[in-house]
């Protein structure tokens, strides 16, 4: 008699036990909300994106390759045009680019931050960082139409407009990102290998360009590409210094236009279902594809460095 | 056998902070041999031989006084080239340090901060390093693999390597075998008995029957002080103070 009450209390589930359960369908919950989501934003994204394809019959590699973008209108050959080669152009143009002036002013930054005045640097410049991340980035484009347009037609003639003026906004707004995560990495370096150069022999700066730099190089590259992601998915700001001409852009300075720009000016002023309106959301399918490779890149880097 | 002092302290004194870590300790090193200092964790060994690289410079709020010489010349000294102290005394730590690099990077890299660009030259440091060490036989087909990927014992031997590549006078090992198992610590001992014979080598151990096996003098450490110096024979066998006789004996510690 007694035996079967203990089996039953051993067996019985205790409220501890219960209340593990509740959290962990609670969470799991939550999880699969977001999943979903996601899954219901990219077949939105997707259905409607391939339409142009297989509903209004336009040929994915001229889409990809063709440099006329004209939907709307019946061009030459008796259809609408839908190349999309000048947007994506533009787009990578002005991400790599970003990239690429932002990087050393990131490093440079980072390493004032981390190694040469890791006290005073890091007390003034880590809030700094913090605000620029977060002025609305219509505010950063406001700034380039005023400022930096006009300095660029001043210098280099022309409207002002284009890839250059892209180039320097998504610079300025990407730096506070790439900073950051270029600060995390170095931290990130384990304090030995300081001890250990140092006790070679090695001068500061030494220790710092070749081992402290050489082991953040995974962590680094990681927020680069993160700067590259939010570059190449920023719309407002872009939209208000490239020029907005959906043609391949010859030069830095002249009028250009990037996926983004056109989806936000566009999307608003065509009809549901029309061309027009599904040549749109192919831009976005291939916004949110680039995203995903940008993601998986970032994945990738962190995985070998992970390895190392 | 006497050999000259290559090193010689008078009255060192070490802060960190108000901390007084070491409290006015006056030691020589003779030129090749091994001494090894002992003592219970937190005695200011460790702190002691740091001091002699000038690493504790990079430990922020230490401060050292007192007169510490290389070859007769005061290495603290307003004039003294840190970096060149540091490539005449080299250090391997506690941890096996290796930077996440090839093992052959690893190696040269004291000599690359020297500015040596000869790839021959730099081939050549990397063997001699390697073989000094005892680890060439293991490695010597994965040069370009990653140092990371050996074990801890093969891993500590690299670092040795990389510190005897720099061809230092001294080498200050900070209990170089505490985080290995015994035959990797064996293997390093059989080394560092080995280099004897071209370096000078001070070694900070908690291990008192490897102090008694490679060591040609011992220091015993006790709370910032040195209680006991002198051959490692006589610290063992007969001890002059209680408080070594009772550490040694394992009465604590």
């Amino acid at each position: 008699m007694q035996e079967d009450q203990i089996r039953a209390a051993m067996l019985r589930k205790s409220r501890a036990a219960k209340i593990e359960q509740r959290g962990r369908a609670i969470s799991f919950a939550c999880i699969a909300l977001i999943v979903l989501v996601v899954i219901a934003i990219f077949y939105f994204v997707a259905s409607k994106g391939l339409a142009t394809f297989y509903h209004n019959g336009v040929n994915v590699w001229e889409f990809l390759s063709k440099k006329s973008w004209s939907p709307s209108t019946i061009g030459p050959h008796g259809k609408p045009e839908v190349g999309a080669l000048p947007m994506i152009v533009g787009s990578f143009s002005v991400t790599f680019l970003a990239a690429v002036v932002a990087t050393p002013f990131a490093i440079g930054a980072a390493l004032f931050m981390t190694e040469i005045a890791s006290n005073w640097g890091a007390k003034i410049l880590q809030p700094v960082i913090d605000l620029l991340v977060g002025i609305p980035s219509v505010v950063y484009g406001f700034i380039g139409l005023s400022v930096v347009v006009p300095a660029i037609r001043n210098v280099f003639g022309g409207t002002g407009f284009g890839i250059l003026a892209g180039t320097f906004v998504l610079f300025v707004m990407i730096l506070p990102t790439v900073t950051s995560m270029t600060v995390d990495a170095i931290h990130a370096v384990p304090s030995y290998y300081r001890s250990a150069s140092a006790a070679l022999g090695a001068t500061r700066w030494q220790t710092t360009s070749r081992v402290v730099l050489r082991a953040a190089v995974p962590g680094i590259l990681t927020g680069i590409v993160f700067g590259m992601a939010r570059a190449f998915g920023e719309a407002l700001a872009v939209q208000m210094v490239i020029g907005n001409a959906a043609m391949l852009p010859k030069n830095l300075i002249s009028p250009a236009s990037t996926l983004t720009s056109v989806l936000t000016s566009g999307i608003g002023n065509t009809v549901m279902g029309s061309l027009e309106n599904n040549a749109l959301w192919s831009l976005a399918l291939v916004l949110l594809l680039m995203s995903l490779v940008f993601n998986l890149v970032i994945r990738w880097i962190g995985g070998r460095g992970a390895l190392k | 056998m006497t050999h000259k002092n290559i090193i010689t302290s008078r009255d060192v004194h070490i802060y960190y902070g108000d901390f007084e870590a070491i409290k006015g300790v006056d030691i020589d090193f003779p030129e090749h041999e091994i001494t090894a200092l002992i003592g219970p964790s937190g005695c200011g060994k460790s702190t002691y031989l740091r001091t002699l690289d000038r690493m504790n410079d990079l430990v922020p709020g230490a401060r050292t006084t007192g007169d510490i010489r290389l070859n007769g010349e005061d290495i603290y000294a307003a004039n003294t080239d840190v970096v060149q102290l540091r490539k005449r005394v080299g250090m391997v730590f506690q941890q096996p340090n290796p930077f996440p690099f090839s093992i052959y990077d690893n190696v040269v890299y004291g000599l690359r901060l020297a500015g040596i660009r000869d790839r021959a030259m730099l081939d050549e440091a990397c063997e001699q390093s390697l073989k000094q060490a005892a680890i060439w036989d293991e490695v010597k087909d994965q040069l370009h693999d990653s140092a990371l990927g050996l074990s801890g014992g093969q891993q500590q031997r690299v670092v040795m390597a990389r510190v005897l590549a720099v061809q230092p006078e001294v080498i200050l090992l900070d209990e170089p075998t505490s985080a290995l198992d015994p035959i990797s610590s064996s293997q390093i001992e059989d080394t560092l008995l080995e280099l004897r014979e071209q370096y000078t080598i001070i070694i900070v151990t908690h291990n008192m029957q490897q102090a008694s096996r490679i060591s040609d003098r011992t220091a015993f450490f006790l709370q910032g002080n040195i209680i006991e110096v002198g051959p490692t024979k006589g610290i063992f066998m007969d001890p002059q103070h209680k408080e070594t006789e009772d550490y040694i004996s394992g009465r604590f510690g």
